[in-house]
């Protein structure tokens, strides 16, 4: 199991390989499709400072407003990611983003963004939504609420310990595409 | 973790929102208020994964490489199983298409049934139990409540009226993953090399489970209508998906196809969260339908792992069964 924390410098992810696992401390970014398209067609200014070396994580959360007027996670699982695909490359290459965390896998495009930039795709556990809230320890700040809801906000918050796999890493590899080759020749076999 | 338990039923009832001893009174149907039996079969749906769900998970787990990607998920699944269940947190974030099946004997206003289950699904989002996930289909406009902001298509609500005393409610929440994987085909299919018969209905599924991979949040289970028009078809589909695992098709050969489309399609080697592994689906559920003559389709819906499906019986005087 490999630690890691934000900010990631390029030669720690240059030194992930396909099917490490990991486990991520710092600062995560929620974005999903609406903060994507937002993303590349505006390329906000704001945003520079808050994604720097930081990372993405596809996910609309179900939050919780607390008596203080502080925000929780209840229940935040990712999301299927493909959606953002002809975005994300933009987005890696825009902001420096270090790492991109969802479900699914991503295509070429985006492995491309990955490869240039020097960041990894982390696959966490579709569904586990309870489970990855506990390891939200923090929610610092919220972009875009009102504009575009909160399952679609960005949401800045602290993460401890978020056990995630790398399943696309910076030089062009992809369990989703290894998967996907072996699934097809077993099918092949089933339907002969 | 070797093994995953929920919280008794009495810790869930401690938690309910219906009053102590509560009772229907199915009496006076037109007095009728499912306000609070729905509010808490969404509480339940939405935290308390079924068991039969979960025993398929164990087992699945149960049979991939100790210390694989596919068993250290699984367990994660099951964690979140128990953790879900503990916090009455709801157990993905994407609490889904609220659909409810409402059957009802003569005397009950559906019109007022509606509002009713409206208002619990209004509720269910302030108490953050459902997330607000019915937005406008081109501004993508959030309201926050979960209502349809145009008309009243979501909560997607079915009603039946039926010849039983009994109110029973089916909840099903739909993740959008995996609504986004399933799939409806036409036979003949050239491509597939699909015809007209329950062999060509497998090649179908094959087919839409190859092309999900891990995508709607694998292992997934199948609700397979064969015929039908496009939209009955679809409709059945999601129908087949409140069956329990362990329950048998009751049509002998529908269930020896179904057996054997399980064991086949566990080869394929996509594997939970499609890391590859053993466990890629966990149950089928097919039903053949009447169709135009003109027409054959085999309509497919994927269930994600996390099924949460539940059903609510009101029998007269007695207290919410939930199941």
């Amino acid at each position: 199991m490999i630690r890691l924390n934000t900010p990631i410098s390029e030669s720690d992810i240059r030194a992930l390989k396909v099917g490490d696992e990991v486990l991520l401390s710092g600062r995560v970014v929620l974005s999903r499709d609406m903060g994507h398209k937002f993303m590349v067609e505006e390329k906000p200014e704001w945003l520079r400072p808050i994604l720097d070396e930081a990372v993405i994580y596809h996910c609309g959360p179900v939050v919780r407003k607390e008596a203080d007027g502080t925000w929780s996670f209840v229940s935040s699982g990712p999301t299927t990611s493909i959606r953002e695909e002809p975005y994300q490359a933009d987005v890696l290459e825009t902001y420096r983003v270090r790492g991109v965390i969802g479900k699914g896998g991503m295509g070429a495009k985006t492995s491309g963004g990955l490869q240039q930039v020097g960041a990894c795709y982390f696959h966490a556990t579709g569904g586990a939504g309870a489970l990855i809230a506990e390891r939200i320890k923090r929610v610092v700040d919220v972009k875009m609420l009102e504009e575009f809801g909160s399952p679609e906000a960005f949401w800045i918050v602290e993460v401890e310990d978020f056990p995630l796999v790398v399943t696309m890493d910076s030089y062009g590899g992809s369990l989703h595409e290894e998967v996907l080759a072996a699934s097809l020749a077993n099918a092949k076999a089933l339907t002969a | 973790m070797t093994e995953c338990s929920l919280t008794s039923l009495e810790a869930v009832e401690a938690h309910s929102v219906l009053p102590k001893d509560w009772r229907v009174d199915l009496g006076d149907l037109s007095s009728l208020d499912l306000t609070l039996s729905a509010l808490e079969l969404i509480r339940r749906a939405t935290s308390r994964l079924p068991q039969d769900v979960i025993t398929a998970l164990a087992r699945g787990r149960a049979s991939e490489a100790e210390g694989s990607r596919a068993a250290n998920t699984l367990g994660t699944m099951l964690e979140n199983v128990e953790l879900a269940d503990r916090h009455v947190a709801p157990l993905c974030q994407d609490t889904g298409t609220v659909i409810f099946w409402v059957r009802h004997p003569f005397g009950a206003s559906q019109r007022a049934l509606k509002q009713q289950v409206r208002q619990a699904v209004v509720e269910a989002t302030n108490r953050s139990w459902l997330r607000p996930n019915c937005v406008a289909a081109l501004s993508g406009k959030n309201p926050g409540n979960n209502l349809d902001p145009f008309k009243e298509g979501h909560p997607v609500i079915h009603f039946e009226e039926w010849e039983r005393p009994e109110v029973e409610i089916d909840i099903m929440l739909k993740g959008g993953g995996c609504e986004n994987v399933g799939g409806q085909y036409r036979l003949p299919d050239v491509t597939l090399g699909a015809g007209r018969d329950l062999k060509g209905v497998r090649k179908c599924i094959i087919d839409a489970v190859v092309k999900a991979q891990g995508q709607g949040c694998a292992p997934g289970i199948l609700g397979v209508a064969i015929g039908g028009d496009r939209v009955t078809g679809y409709e059945k589909s999601k129908e087949l998906l409140m069956r329990r695992l362990d329950v048998a098709n009751p049509d002998p050969r529908m269930d020896e196809f179904e057996k054997a489309l399980v064991a086949d399609l566990n080869t394929l080697g996509i594997g939970p969260m499609g890391y590859s592994g053993h466990t890629t689906v966990l149950g089928v559920s097919v039903e053949e339908m009447f169709r135009h003559p003109a027409s054959f389709y085999v309509s497919i819906s994927y269930m994600c792992w996390s099924s949460r499906r539940m059903t609510l019986r009101l029998q007269n005087a007695s207290p919410a069964i939930f199941e």
